[in-house]
């Protein structure tokens, strides 16, 4: 209607509407989700060739059938099948699958604890002890750096530390606590624990500052006016308002640790089974099918820590 | 609140201390090693000063062909930072507006964040071995195989950059005064004269915030490269197979060089940043400059 009378407009008198005409020609033309689509689309294509496809990919190959030399594209539980051999009949003892996921759960709970302890102090004393904000950014800089270098190399940095003849054991030597090389140090659950620590407590100190910068500190006051301690502040007052921090921290770190498979086996001497190690093996091996078999269990399994969790916070809102 | 500093600031103060002793004391060990004379090992005490390691290393006898890999990891974390900062600009701008599909492209980015990354490059590698299948079934019983740095490498690697542009995106755009925008619109300006000469120079610090991001997050990646890189190797994938093997500093030496490329890149970013900052602060002001 308005695109015809546009026209009309023009034809009878065309200097006096040419500009509102062109504008609206155009704004009828390009409409704001035409554009919205032009300016999302390329990074909606790239998910959907190199993630939802893929994802679908991993789904439907977990039920096709193999041999030791490729994939057969006909329907299979073989992939299922072999990960849980066993299994019942060994009940109630547990299989290695079993065993194998206890020991993931076990080592993922010893980092969330860790790397929660350590960056919520941290991201606290970023938030509310460095008054000036030129510090407040150089220190989180500080603290981020690390996380843009490579992980195989922040791993192997622990190598000279903790090894048979690493400064932790020569120093241990020297001042006589012990009489021989802890062997531990390296190449143990030990390392493991250290390792994912050392790498991935940044992913939870970010989201921690993030909503903790976001309190408003009149609230603290307020808390301490009304006679709390720092303590009832710090659980009454502080502790709930990171709450949604917590949570995206722990959800990155639940999740990287879950599907782990390169620092489980470089700090582990690939000793340590773990969910992403079989993933590893399997592949190696060339058995597609039970690899992704074992792929869509774990996903099934961190998808199902993802829900739990958010169903404390609203991660959208957050953001 | 309280005056002056409360002891749980001097308690808090070591702690952080602490962990940024823990962050960067292994890391600089390993720079020290690297500089091991000819006959050092993997462990201190220092076997005399030499830089005999890491000229190794180019002198291409050495473990890898670290010239070839190099090149490969450089030019993948190039292509990498330019789709990232492109497409990240791009979907940050049409996240200003309510669109169809934003939420879906929103779960989307998050769950690509999170899905274990052996999970994505399995799928990937799936994805492409049914490609090639299928090639060699209809078009070419010759054809080798699609996958490569610049296919499903990319793919990738994208996978795990494009969620980190999109969310500086969004914390950009959460300070972002749209007034000046439409300063401009009333100002006759077009669409695109808006974006180029008042959005992009505002925006500009965080963009190259996300180049860093891209370029530095796409070397060092290893997890989502392992399956879906095709059969060549990028550097930090020639860095893993080493650790099983070799019981020299080489290895140091190769982490010395990758590390010191990534700080190039960061410094270089953050005085880049800084300029453009101090920039804006001068110019971003006309007072002073009328013609009274």
């Amino acid at each position: 209607m308005t695109d015809t009378s546009d026209e009309l407009l023009q034809q009878t008198s065309p200097g006096l509407a040419r500009g509102s005409a062109q504008t609206r020609q155009k704004a009828a033309r390009l409409s704001p989700s035409f554009f919205s689509w032009l300016q999302a689309g390329p990074m909606m294509i790239v998910f959907l060739a190199f993630f939802l496809i893929p994802l679908v990919f991993v789904v439907i190959v977990s039920f096709w059938d193999y041999n030791e030399y490729q994939l057969l594209p006909a329907f299979s539980g073989r992939g299922y099948t072999d990960t849980f051999e066993g299994c019942i009949a060994q009940l109630p003892e547990l299989c290695t699958i079993g065993k194998t996921y206890v020991k993931t759960l076990k080592l993922c709970f010893m980092v969330w604890a860790i790397t929660l302890f350590v960056g919520f102090w941290v991201a606290y004393f970023l938030a509310f002890h460095i008054k000036s904000k030129t510090w407040q950014m150089g220190l989180s800089l500080l603290c981020t750096i690390p996380f843009w270098t490579s992980n195989v190399i922040r791993m192997i940095a622990w190598i000279p530390l903790l090894g048979r003849n690493g400064l932790v054991n020569s120093g241990l030597l020297k001042v006589g606590v012990i009489d021989q090389p802890v062997e531990w140090l390296l190449y143990s659950e030990f390392s493991v624990v250290l390792a994912l620590v050392h790498l991935f407590t940044f992913f939870m100190v970010v989201p921690i500052f993030n909503s903790m910068v976001r309190i408003d500190k009149s609230l603290i006051e307020a808390a301490y006016d009304a006679g709390a301690t720092g303590f009832q502040t710090l659980v009454n007052v502080i502790i709930p308002l990171a709450k949604p921090g917590i949570v995206i921290g722990s959800i990155f770190v639940i999740t990287i640790v879950m599907g782990d498979f390169i620092t489980i086996g470089v700090m582990g001497g690939q000793q340590i089974a773990a969910a992403g190690k079989i993933i590893e093996t399997r592949l190696n091996a060339l058995q597609f099918p039970a690899a992704a078999a074992n792929a869509v269990i774990l996903l099934a399994i961190t998808f199902l820590i993802i829900t739990m969790m958010s169903r404390i916070v609203d991660i959208r809102k957050e953001l | 609140m309280r005056e002056g500093r409360p002891r749980s600031f001097y308690v808090l103060a070591v702690f952080f201390a602490a962990y940024v002793l823990f962050l960067y004391g292994p890391m600089i060990a390993i720079y020290i090693l690297s500089f091991q004379g000819p006959q050092g090992g993997l462990t201190f005490p220092m076997n005399g000063m030499s830089t005999y390691w890491l000229s190794k290393l180019f002198q291409g006898t050495g473990i890898v062909d670290l010239g070839a890999a190099f090149r490969r990891s450089l030019l993948l974390g190039l292509v990498v930072m330019a789709v990232t900062v492109v497409l990240s600009v791009a979907a940050g701008m049409a996240f200003r507006r309510k669109f169809k599909a934003q939420s879906i492209l929103f779960y989307s980015a998050i769950a690509s964040l999170i899905v274990p990354s052996i999970i994505t490059s399995l799928g990937i590698s799936l994805e492409f071995r049914i490609i090639d299948d299928l090639i060699k079934a209809h078009w070419n019983e010759n054809f080798e195989t699609s996958m490569g740095l610049l296919t499903s490498g990319l793919g990738a690697h994208l996978t795990w950059t494009l969620p980190f542009g999109l969310l500086i995106m969004f914390a950009i755009f959460n300070r972002f005064d749209p007034r000046l925008e439409e300063a401009a619109r009333d100002l006759g300006a077009t669409p695109w004269q808006t974006f180029r000469h008042v959005v992009l120079p505002i925006i500009l610090p965080s963009v190259i915030g996300i180049g860093l991001f891209g370029f530095t997050l796409s070397w060092d990646e290893l997890a989502r490269s392992s399956q879906a890189i095709g059969s060549v190797n990028t550097l930090p994938l020639d860095l893993q197979g080493l650790t099983t093997t070799v019981t020299k500093p080489d290895i140091y030496a190769l982490g010395t060089i990758i590390s010191a490329v990534s700080f190039a890149v960061i410094t270089l970013s953050l005085g880049a940043i800084h300029v453009l900052n101090k920039r804006q602060a001068a110019k971003g002001s006309d007072a002073g400059k009328g013609l009274v």
